[in-house]
C-alpha cells in the first residue's frame, strides 16, 4: 500500500513538468509575485555576484548541480545503508 | 532500492528546466532590513552549529545523515514544479523533512549551506537577502514543521500523515514569512497590511498546490527512511516507541 501511494506520488511529480511544458510561459514565482511588486515600489533585483543566469550556462550549472548533489545524497545514502549493516 | 528511482529523477527533473527562482534576490529589499534579517537569525545558526557538534559526538550516522539531508534540502529547494493551473512554476522547500529528523536548529543549518550554493552558484537568491531567505524557509520553515509534526504524534497521528501534514506547513509558513519580509520591506507608511495581504494572495495559487507536493515528499522521505534505517528515527526521537 505504501509503496503504491509513492509510486502515484511520483507520477503526479513526472506528470506536472510535462502538462506544465505544454504552455506558452512558466514563469516563476519570483517575476510573477516578488519581482514585480518590487518594481511597483520602486526595487528592482541587482545582478547576482556569480551571474550564472546567462543563456544554456544556467541550464548547465542547473544539471551539474543536480549531478553532484545526487551523487552526494547517494554517497551519504550507501554510508547510511553501511551502519546499519554494521548494527 | 527506492532512493535508486528517487536521485535520478530529482536529476533529470533539475536538468530539464529553466531557473525559476523563489527567493528573495539582491536588491529587492534595502540594506536594512537585509542586515535585520541577517541580525535575527545569527543565534539560530550558532545554536545550529552547537547541536552539530554535541550530535555528531555521540551518533556516528549522525554527519552522513546531514550531508543527505542537506544535499535532499538543496535538490528540492531548487527544483522548479509548474502549476499547470495558474500557470507559474514555484518549488518546494524540503526544510520539513530535515526539520523533523534532524531538529529544527539543526535544519536551520541545513537550510543556511543549501541556500549559500543556490545564491552563489544558480543565480537563486541572493548574499545580501542570504538572512532574509534563510529565516522565512531555515527558521521559519524549520520550526513550524517541527511543531507541527510534534503535536500531530501527541494527537496520535501516524509519522506518514503527520509527516504529510508538517510538510504542507513548511511550504506554506515559509511563503507567508516571504511575504511578511517584502511587506515590511517595500511597504510605504501605512501600506504595510494591505500590501502584505496582497503578496499573500498572489503566492496562494501556486503554493496551495505545492504544498501539497510537498507534503507528498515529507512523507515519502519518512516512509524511506522508515523502512531501511527504523533505528535512525527512534535515537532522533521522531519515534517514541518501537512500531508507532
Amino acid at each position: 500500500m505504501k509503496a503504491f501511494i509513492l509510486i502515484i506520488f511520483l507520477s503526479i511529480l513526472v506528470s506536472l513538468p510535462i502538462i506544465g511544458h505544454t504552455g506558452e510561459k512558466w514563469s516563476g514565482v519570483d517575476e510573477v509575485v516578488i519581482e514585480k511588486i518590487a518594481a511597483e515600489h520602486g526595487r528592482t533585483p541587482s545582478e547576482p555576484l556569480i551571474n550564472t543566469d546567462q543563456g544554456d550556462l544556467l541550464l548547465f550549472v542547473f544539471l551539474l548541480a543536480g549531478g553532484i548533489s545526487g551523487f552526494v545524497a547517494g554517497y551519504f545514502f550507501r554510508k547510511l545503508e553501511e551502519g546499519r549493516d554494521r548494527n | 532500492m527506492k532512493i535508486r528511482w528517487i536521485l535520478p529523477f530529482l536529476i533529470v527533473l533539475l536538468s530539464s528546466n529553466n531557473a525559476f527562482a523563489m527567493h528573495i534576490a539582491d536588491g529587492i529589499i534595502s540594506l536594512q532590513w537585509s542586515l535585520l534579517w541577517f541580525a535575527l537569525v545569527i543565534p539560530f545558526i550558532f545554536l545550529g552549529i552547537g547541536k552539530i557538534k554535541k550530535l555528531s559526538e555521540s551518533e556516528l550516522f549522525f554527519k552522513p545523515l546531514i550531508g543527505l539531508l542537506t544535499a535532499l534540502v538543496f535538490i528540492i529547494s531548487v527544483m522548479p514544479i509548474p502549476v499547470p493551473i495558474v500557470g507559474t512554476c514555484s518549488h518546494p522547500t524540503g526544510v520539513a523533512v530535515s526539520s523533523i529528523i534532524l531538529g529544527p536548529f539543526v535544519s536551520v543549518i541545513v537550510s543556511a549551506v543549501a541556500l549559500l550554493f543556490q545564491a552563489l552558484f544558480l543565480a537563486h537568491g541572493g548574499l545580501t537577502t542570504l538572512g532574509a531567505n534563510i529565516f522565512s524557509m531555515g527558521v521559519v520553515g524549520s520550526f513550524t514543521s517541527y511543531a507541527i509534526f510534534r503535536l500531530c504524534r501527541k494527537m496520535g497521528l501516524g509519522i506518514i500523515l503527520a509527516g504529510f501534514l508538517a510538510g504542507i506547513m513548511a511550504d506554506w509558513t515559509t511563503y507567508a514569512a516571504t511575504s511578511f519580509q517584502l511587506a515590511s520591506g517595500l511597504a510605504k507608511e501605512g501600506e504595510m497590511l494591505s500590501l502584505l495581504w496582497k503578496i499573500s494572495l498572489a503566492f496562494v495559487p501556486t503554493q496551495l498546490p505545492l504544498g501539497i507536493i510537498e507534503g507528498g515528499i515529507t512523507a515519502g522521505a519518512l516512509l524511506l527512511l522508515y523502512k531501511r534505517r527504523k533505528d535512525i528515527l527512534l535515537k532522533m526521537n521522531v519515534l517514541q516507541e518501537e512500531g508507532k
